[in-house]
């Protein structure tokens, strides 16, 4: 079991340290190793989309994060009129697959009502839509409901302000929560196919999963830059899920079998 | 900023009501920190969703203006022939990788569940198809479905004795192949969550199974199945919502080819929209994906519940 699932993605480790540049090279057993295929990918701009990548991915991811961490603090520790209606929006967010409405997001990224910036081909466009995902509020929101509120009720006595006891009481107390929604958060943005494709027409601000198809089609350059190329989108992800293995199946079951 | 505890000069009020100042207060530190969540799903979410409902009854040009068509770009979807057949590409790839993703995902984690240590190791290692990046997981498929003898797949096929296939590159299995790397990448997913529903299920029911000596498939059948349930449920409203609004592998592996023999929805709309400009077109194509995801929904809520009573 452990072959068929891993072993198309050992078989590209090995094949993108290979050195036959055919386009059926692809092995489970190498050849010659070589890391020219890495240097080569250096000359089509490869490090340039991984770059990009990373940009979307840390300042997407960073503000995902305060965007949530804010919501589930006014939803799991306020009381206020319209939060029943809120939630449901939050929901309907999560059924609502960003493939639907891909075609009508290009034309408002095009030109954002009322404000009328044009968000097509800047890093803002790739960035700003995924700041907010109803997963990671929710998630957010079930942790810090178990939060003691008696915490809360002290440091106010104390005289702490609302901003004080968010910053100095409730974040610190999250940290295993912001662990589960950053690292669904990195996978989730760092995986993004259609929003860049929509965003970025010139192909100096193409994200990596994206380049990957005209690397394809590039025939001056052998397959081993495509599968070098491949092996760096993978890695990000892979390493993420390797360190945060245990937040990850947190996250996992608390997000699919509640309910 | 001032405390609200702090000793207010006491008026003749009734001691259920808050002074004027801290009643509005509490709600509007709420809706404060609610706003920036609020905001980016209101621009990125719902007026994308409005926009789309209403280009959809439109003739979207350019420079034109835009001219009110009314239903004719849902007629156009309805009575169409590429978009029937994309719309049942769509239905066989979502059906296919849903019911073969949760029967393998079953299988395996019966067969792994258990609290042996090394487990975790493939656990792990089985996990990870789920959690890399899908265009880069479907150039590697890609390349692995490479038609001629050489091809690894087919490589594979053959110490089994089964003969070289065409894999994408023919239309009768285009689609077949698509399917196949989905429920590679889905059955990990599935797995898990069995092996965590399995978690709550009553060992003492086993034990007293066991006693009044059930066989292993009577347990599975009786015990383990039932109790199971709602997890089948949540996987299969899932991996079928994901399915109809299926994208990158398809316009990976294939883009729809060849001659259209894997063309779903999402690619269909992709091009509409984004290649030949029909963006109302596009637009009503993405509400009808729309509407079959909540009547999808809503069908398996109220099998749901009538098997639940």
């Amino acid at each position: 079991m452990v072959v068929v699932f891993t072993g198309p993605l050992v078989g590209l480790l090995i094949s993108a340290f290979n050195k036959t540049l055919d386009p059926t090279s692809f092995s489970l057993w190498p050849d010659e190793f070589t890391l020219e295929n890495f240097v080569q990918a250096k000359d089509k701009n490869v490090y340039l989309y991984l770059l990009n990548s990373f940009i979307v991915v840390g300042f997407g991811l960073l503000l995902q994060m305060l965007v949530s961490v804010f919501a589930a603090y006014s939803l799991a520790r306020k009381k206020f009129r319209g939060m029943t209606i809120v939630m449901l929006l939050m929901l309907t967010t999560m059924m609502l697959p960003e493939e639907i409405i891909a075609i009508p997001l290009s034309l408002v990224l095009a030109d954002l009502p009322v404000l009328h910036l044009n968000l097509i081909g800047t890093y803002a466009g790739m960035i700003l839509p995924v700041g907010a995902w109803g997963f990671s509020i929710l998630v957010m929101t079930e942790f810090m409901k178990e939060v003691p509120v008696e915490l809360e009720e002290a440091a106010r006595i104390d005289g702490a302000g609302e901003l004080r006891i968010f910053a100095t009481i409730i974040v610190p107390l999250c940290r295993p929560a912001l662990g589960v929604i950053g690292v669904f958060g990195f996978t989730m943005i760092w995986d993004q196919y259609l929003l860049p494709l929509i965003v970025a027409p010139e192909s100096d601000m193409w994200t990596l999963p994206i380049a990957l198809r005209s690397l394809r089609s590039d025939e001056e350059v052998g397959i081993g830059v495509l599968l070098a190329a491949s092996l760096l989108a993978l890695l990000p992800s892979i390493i993420a899920f390797l360190a945060f293995q245990r937040q990850f199946m947190r996250g996992l079951t608390s997000g699919a079998v509640k309910g | 900023m001032t405390s609200t505890l702090a000793p207010a000069p006491r008026r003749t009020r009734s001691p259920g009501h808050a002074p004027k100042s801290v009643r509005w207060r509490g709600p509007l530190i709420a809706w404060l920190f609610l706003a920036p969540a609020l905001l980016l799903f209101l621009y990125f979410k719902f007026i994308p969703m409005f926009v789309g409902l209403w280009k959809s009854l439109f003739k979207v040009q350019t420079f034109l203006g835009d001219e009110w068509v009314g239903f004719q770009n849902y007629e156009t979807i309805i009575t169409d022939s590429e978009f029937g057949a994309a719309i049942w590409h769509s239905v066989v790839l979502a059906l296919g990788t849903t019911i073969g993703s949760i029967v393998l995902g079953l299988v395996l984690a019966l067969l792994i569940e258990g609290p042996a240590r090394y487990l975790w190791f493939v656990r792990t290692a089985a996990f990870l198809p789920v959690v890399t990046t899908m265009a880069a997981v479907a150039e590697v498929w890609r390349i692995m479905f490479h038609p001629a003898d050489n091809g690894l797949l087919n490589i594979v096929i053959g110490w089994v004795g089964v003969d070289p296939q065409p894999w994408l590159a023919s239309e009768d299995t285009s689609l077949w192949s698509i399917m196949l790397m989905s429920i590679w990448r889905g059955t990990p997913y599935d797995m898990m969550i069995f092996l965590a529903g399995l978690v709550g299920v009553d060992r003492t029911l086993y034990e007293a199974a066991a006693v009044d000596g059930a066989s292993t498939w009577r347990r599975l059948r009786h015990i383990t199945l039932p109790a199971l349930r709602p997890v089948f449920w949540i996987l299969f409203t899932l991996a079928a919502i994901r399915g109809l609004r299926v994208f990158v592998e398809v316009y990976v592996l294939t883009n729809g080819g060849p001659n259209g023999s894997s063309e779903v929805l999402m690619t269909l709309i992709y091009k509409l929209g984004f290649q030949k400009n029909e963006l109302g077109v596009a637009s009503a194509g993405g509400i009808v994906l729309f509407l079959a995801t909540l009547v999808l929904t809503v069908i398996v809520q109220v099998l749901r519940k009538r098997q639940a009573t």
